[in-house]
């Protein structure tokens, strides 16, 4: 059996989100045998629909249902879990926004060690794991050795584990709302208000076919140039990383990532960008990525079709040249 | 507000090409430039704009040794007032939980309305902020990108979530907040800023002052090890294109064109 395994599931509208099943695969990593149990949070028809759901892949689901949860807020939720989940039990939670305001202080509360985004695990040994980290945006990655035997909180790197999508079980739900709020004072310091929705920009990147994306390695501002070229050479759109919209010189409808948009071009081109996961995250429907980029070494060319090691403020100039002359003898 | 923002020297990864060193064990450290973790500067820069508006003090803190000294300077060069270095033997090897309470305990010290840390450092944790909260039983938020001040008991903060929205929340002070990039503008440090602030006097601050029992902190207190470094083999689909510039782009051309990449 060994130690309990607890999922926190993300979910909205009703729908659980994709995290959900990827947390079941890296759970049967851990512990082929131990029983998973699905911690679902929010109030209403709304949780009723995402706890049905996750009952026909888990074992056990553990509805928290309070109208304070509508919408979640990780310093309400927190002291629920930590009266909740027993002891020296493990806990994966989706490395985002959400598990990176809950999960840090979840493993204070739960004297449990934290073993923060992780995209890569191995099974439970004496009470140890070895687990796959990346450090300085990717450059290099790190095996880690973690004793769990007291309990863990991992947030799992979104994407990163198959969906288990065969599991059809009959679990069990059962209600924990009342014994989560027993003698606990709700996060009141911190409340929520409402959602800022996103501006949006001139280009609707989400929509483009084509991507010429530009990140940090352009250097200036007044380089920028180069990549409006060629994007109107090859018929793109640009989009970029996100240093270049923190720098203020392009807008922020133009990122791409987990804190940007989610674009599903056919061909992105990723110029000086290194490739962290959280610009990854937000490319999807495998696209051809070509990627340029001065060092070898860096994590985009993992990701990338077609890598080539050059400097862009040589190479881009280049290869706008080439297409344009290539253009005009055609015509 | 007494603001106390908690900094980290790193190797900056927009000035060097991070290496594995030739046994694995660590990261190739000779030669490489170290600079203010770019979370932390935003957070400093941030703490200065609000004690410009509202009135009080920036102190910045860093758990390190001796060399990490300098962070703290190029920070005071910016515009914090103090900065503090905790610093022993003890917490060398510290990990994140190590480091927060190391924090905790300076933070006890005083007498704070505010602490902010950056989002992340260099080791991609996102932890010791949100541990230190939690340790101090103080409200949390983490990738905050927006920060109002509506009185001296609480303020408003924006949190960047997904596709580029921002979740507005009012919380209690004090509190601890994790700073995301883009919150404003860090202002340029030059060489004649730095000089200025070069004689101030830094206190340094060791786990007695601190009260701080040694088997919590350092390599004794930490539940993970790193075992080896390694770079990852790139992707089976990445075909490097090489040859002459020439070969490379007329290569890259009829790709380009096979895959729908030139309209
Ligand atoms: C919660 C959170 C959310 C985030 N969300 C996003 C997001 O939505 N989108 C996003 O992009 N990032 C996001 N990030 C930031 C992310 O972690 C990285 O910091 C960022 O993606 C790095 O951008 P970059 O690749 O342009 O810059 P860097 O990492 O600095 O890389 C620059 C690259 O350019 C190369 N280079 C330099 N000069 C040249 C040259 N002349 N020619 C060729 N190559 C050159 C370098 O070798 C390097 O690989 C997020 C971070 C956090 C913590
Ligand atoms: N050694 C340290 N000294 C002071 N603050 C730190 C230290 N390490 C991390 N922090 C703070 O915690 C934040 C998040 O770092 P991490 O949890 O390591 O990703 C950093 O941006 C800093 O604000």
């Amino acid at each position: 059996m060994g130690q309990q395994i607890f999922a926190y599931i993300l979910h909205k509208d009703g729908v659980a989100d994709d995290t959900a099943l990827e947390l079941i695969t890296a759970a049967n990593i851990l512990n082929p045998d131990a029983s998973i149990t699905a911690v679902v949070a929010g109030s209403g028809a709304e949780l009723d629909a995402v706890c049905r759901n996750m009952g026909s892949s888990f074992d056990t689901v553990w509805k928290i249902d309070n109208e304070a949860l509508a919408y979640i807020n990780a310093e309400v939720i927190r002291p629920m879990l930590a009266r909740i989940l027993p002891k020296e039990s493990i806990v994966l939670i989706p490395h985002e926004h959400f598990g990176m305001d809950l999960a840090p202080g979840l493993s204070i509360k739960l004297d449990a060690v934290y073993l923060p985004d992780t995209f890569g695990l191995s099974g439970i040994e004496d009470g140890k794991l070895k687990a796959v980290r990346e450090e300085y945006l990717g450059q290099v990655s790190t095996h880690v050795l973690c004793d769990i035997s007291k309990g863990a909180v991992i947030s799992v790197r979104p994407g990163s584990f198959k969906a288990d999508e065969n599991r059809k079980i009959d679990g069990r739900i059962v209600d924990k709302s009342e014994e989560a709020l027993e003698s606990v004072l709700p996060g009141e310091a911190r409340r929520y208000l409402e959602i800022v929705a996103a501006e949006v920009g001139d280009v609707d990147i989400t929509k483009s076919d084509v991507l010429v994306s530009v990140g940090r390695g352009i250097e200036d501002q007044d380089n920028l140039e180069i990549i409006f070229d060629l994007a109107k050479a090859m018929g793109a759109d640009v989009s970029c990383s996100r240093p270049i919209v923190d720098a203020k010189w392009l807008e922020k409808s133009r990122q791409v990532g987990t804190s940007g948009q989610t674009v599903k071009p056919k061909v992105y081109m990723a110029l000086g960008i290194s490739g962290a996961f959280q610009h990854l995250g937000g490319i999807k429907g495998a696209p051809f990525i070509v990627a340029v980029n001065k060092n070898p070494k860096a994590p985009i060319f993992q990701a990338a079709d077609v890598g080539i090691v050059d400097d862009i403020l040589d190479f881009v100039p280049e290869l706008t040249d080439r297409i344009n002359e290539m253009k005009r003898v055609s015509y | 507000m007494k603001i106390l923002v908690c900094i980290k020297r790193v190797p900056d990864t927009s000035e060097n090409e991070i290496e594995v060193n030739r046994d694995g064990t660590d990261i190739e450290r000779d030669d490489l430039v170290y600079s203010v973790n770019e979370w932390d500067n935003y957070a400093v820069e941030e703490a200065i704009q609000i004690r410009d508006k509202v009135g009080g003090k920036v102190t910045v803190v860093t758990v390190g040794e001796e060399e990490d000294e300098e962070v703290l300077r190029r920070e005071m060069a910016m515009g914090a007032d103090r900065g503090i270095l905790l610093s022993d033997e003890a917490f060398i090897g510290s990990d994140g939980k190590g480091i927060a309470a190391v924090l905790k305990a300076e933070v006890e010290k005083g007498n704070y309305d505010l602490i902010l840390t950056g989002a992340q450092a260099d080791d991609g944790a996102g932890q010791v902020g949100g541990m230190l909260a939690a340790m101090l039983d103080w409200p949390y938020a983490s990738l905050v990108n927006l920060i109002e001040v509506v009185d001296d008991k609480k303020i408003k903060v924006g949190r960047e979530i997904a596709g580029g929205n921002q979740e507005m929340n009012e919380i209690d002070l004090p509190c601890v907040l994790s700073i995301q990039t883009g919150i404003n503008e860090p202002r340029y440090v030059g060489i004649r800023g730095i000089r200025k602030v070069a004689s101030l006097e830094i206190p340094v601050h060791t786990a007695k002052d601190l009260g701080i029992a040694a088997d919590i902190v350092g390599e004794s207190g930490s539940r993970t090890k790193r075992l080896d470094y390694f770079v990852p083999e790139p992707g089976e689909g990445a075909e490097i294109l090489e040859g002459s510039a020439e070969e490379i782009i007329d290569k890259l051309i009829e790709l380009l064109k096979a895959k729908g990449g030139i309209k």
